[in-house]
């Protein structure tokens, strides 16, 4: 059905466009944040607190006068750096991981399996609140909480996709000839984990920002006068009744980035891997 | 390994060395890791999780009494994406392409993108704020359990009905089913007898997928509404530095891990007669 086929692949350029799109636009207010915002993320205006969207204040300001929009635009940095660098860290170490317990098998691999078997035993946000915890509140614990659920799950799926490979002749022509392991891990084998980990990396980032907000929420992120969004919404919360502008706007930021993260992980998934084509 | 002197910190600001000496010596602290690991091990098989400063003494006994909340919000929460996610599902697969179908895509990529705990802020600010139709604070009656359960469940409703839909597409395609209309059977009938049984199964997939997840928002949602649950005194574990506490839940939500999996497996042998003999 050549109709059909063109309509699916053009909705599938859709999940793409939409979620890459979107994801531009929050790289770039992450990046220009400072610049483009009208006020700074800490400036206060003491006669205008709790105030609704107004001329002047597009979102509203807060319980203690600062700009919403402001602080929204400027804090996308945190959640947008916590995000991307703990799943590119999880795809690193996952991959590394799996590399080596696929390619290598025996006792290495035992052992590599037996303790990735062991972190999936942990569920994810209860890991992530017990490193949190005991590294203490900041950009360096929200990482490395975020970073830790996923390296397991990552390196279990590499493992498989190398045990696929590593049987194949080109992987036993480059052992024969004489090869360096680590040449032929990352000349012969990794590539062709490649797609699988790009797609479930970018899949996870959503995972990523909604560990990140529920770490902010329960005031184990990022400290308060910094503009993370999930602290926003914990400081936000008392205000529910008077200024509901201040629980509403983060909440809508924190869903549209994981909304795009996640259809254009689908979008890739469906544009990579040939078995989503059918 | 974490960060603080435990006795330092039990003894208070007023404490001598000697005090300090003294309570470290009494809590063991003074003794080799190695052995107080293995003291710990021990202590851990017998029921003893060691000294909790919240409580004094040996926190099991505590943990459990907190138990039953927790467990009511995650059963709630099962209930309820089975009542909703599967009829949900079966719906747009049955209408597949028209309005409901459409809806139900749109209603998943939303729900999956929303933070459980921003979500359970928007209920609070719709029904309870103001109106007061629902509590939104700690177990009062049953009334308490509809908010947390809707915030908890919403994720799952939404992989459930997306599941449902995939695998009752790729039934409702098979040759049972020509047969099955084919003697005359309508699709309340064919679904109802014939292609729901299997399509049953995706649902305790997702939840046993989703076990992690389950767990680690349980702790969010119950941070939210102040339920008195295993969850919400683990943030206040964390809050008092009372990392023996923190430590005895982590165990226990583990210990429920692999339990809610290995119901999950019994289960999948009771839906489907095919698994019985394999």
């Amino acid at each position: 059905m050549p109709e059909a086929g063109r309509r699916i692949r053009g909705r599938r350029g859709f999940h793409l466009l939409v979620g890459g799109g979107l994801l531009l636009v929050y790289v770039a207010l992450a990046a220009l944040g400072p610049w483009v915002v009208p006020y700074g993320e800490n400036e206060q205006d003491l006669l205008g607190v709790l105030a609704p969207a107004s001329g002047d204040h597009w979102l509203g300001t807060d319980q203690i006068g600062r700009d919403l929009l402001s602080r929204l635009v400027v804090g996308a940095r945190f959640t947008l750096t916590a995000a991307i660098v703990s799943v590119i860290l999880a795809a690193v170490l996952g991959a590394t991981l799996g590399l080596v317990a696929g390619y290598f098998g025996g006792r290495v691999d035992a052992a590599l399996t037996g303790l990735a078997d062991l972190l999936l035993t942990v569920p994810n946000l209860i890991l992530a609140i017990a490193i949190a915890s005991v590294i203490g509140a900041g950009m360096t614990g929200l990482i490395a909480a975020t970073t830790a659920g996923f390296v397991a799950p990552l390196a279990r799926l590499i493992r498989g996709r190398v045990l696929e490979v590593r049987q194949e002749d080109f992987v036993q022509a480059a052992v024969a000839v004489g090869l360096r392991d680590a040449r032929i891990l990352a000349r012969h084998v990794l590539p062709h984990a490649t797609t699988t980990l790009v797609i479930e990396t970018s899949l996870l980032a959503g995972q990523a920002v909604l560990i990140g907000a529920a770490l902010g929420f329960l005031g184990l992120g990022v400290r308060p006068p910094a503009p993370e969004w999930g602290t926003m919404l914990s400081g936000g919360r008392e205000f529910l009744e008077v200024a509901p502008h201040l629980v509403v706007a983060p909440g809508v930021a924190i869903s549209l980035l994981v909304f795009a993260f996640n259809i254009f992980g689908d979008g890739l998934r469906d544009r990579l891997d040939p078995r989503h084509r059918s | 390994m974490v960060p603080g002197d435990e006795a330092t910190l039990m003894a208070g600001a007023t404490a001598s060395q000697a005090d300090i000496e003294l309570l470290r010596a009494r809590l063991g602290l003074d003794r080799p890791l190695v052995k107080q690991y293995a003291a710990r091990l021990v202590g851990l098989a017998r029921g003893d999780f060691g000294y909790s400063s919240t409580f004094r003494g040996n926190p099991l006994p505590h943990v459990l009494a907190r138990l039953p909340a927790t467990l009511l919000l995650m059963g709630a929460a099962i209930a309820l994406t089975v009542a909703l996610g599967l009829p949900a599902g079966v719906l747009a697969a049955v209408r597949q392409n028209r309005w409901p179908d459409y809806l139900l895509s749109l209603l998943v990529v939303g729900l999956l993108a929303i933070p459980n705990f921003w979500l359970g802020l928007m209920l609070i600010g719709a029904l309870s704020v103001d109106r007061g139709w629902l509590p939104s604070f700690g177990f009062t009656g049953w009334a308490s359990l509809v908010m947390p359960t809707l915030a908890l469940a919403a994720r799952l409703v939404a992989l459930v009905a997306r599941m449902t839909r995939g695998v009752m597409l790729e039934e409702l395609a098979k040759d049972y089913v020509r047969t099955a209309r084919a003697k005359g059977l309508g699709t309340p009938a064919v679904v109802g007898h014939h292609v729901l049984r299997n399509a049953l199964i995706p649902t305790v997939t997702v939840i046993g997928l989703q076990t992690g997840y389950l767990l680690g928002g349980s702790v969010v949602v119950e941070r939210l509404f102040a339920w008195p649950g295993v969850g919400d005194l683990m943030i206040n574990a964390v809050g008092a530095r009372d990392y023996t506490l923190v430590q005895a839940i982590t165990i226990l939500f583990v210990s429920g891990f692999l339990l809610i999996n290995l119901m999950v497996d019994v289960l999948y042998v009771l839906i489907n007669p095919r698994l019985r003999h394999a």
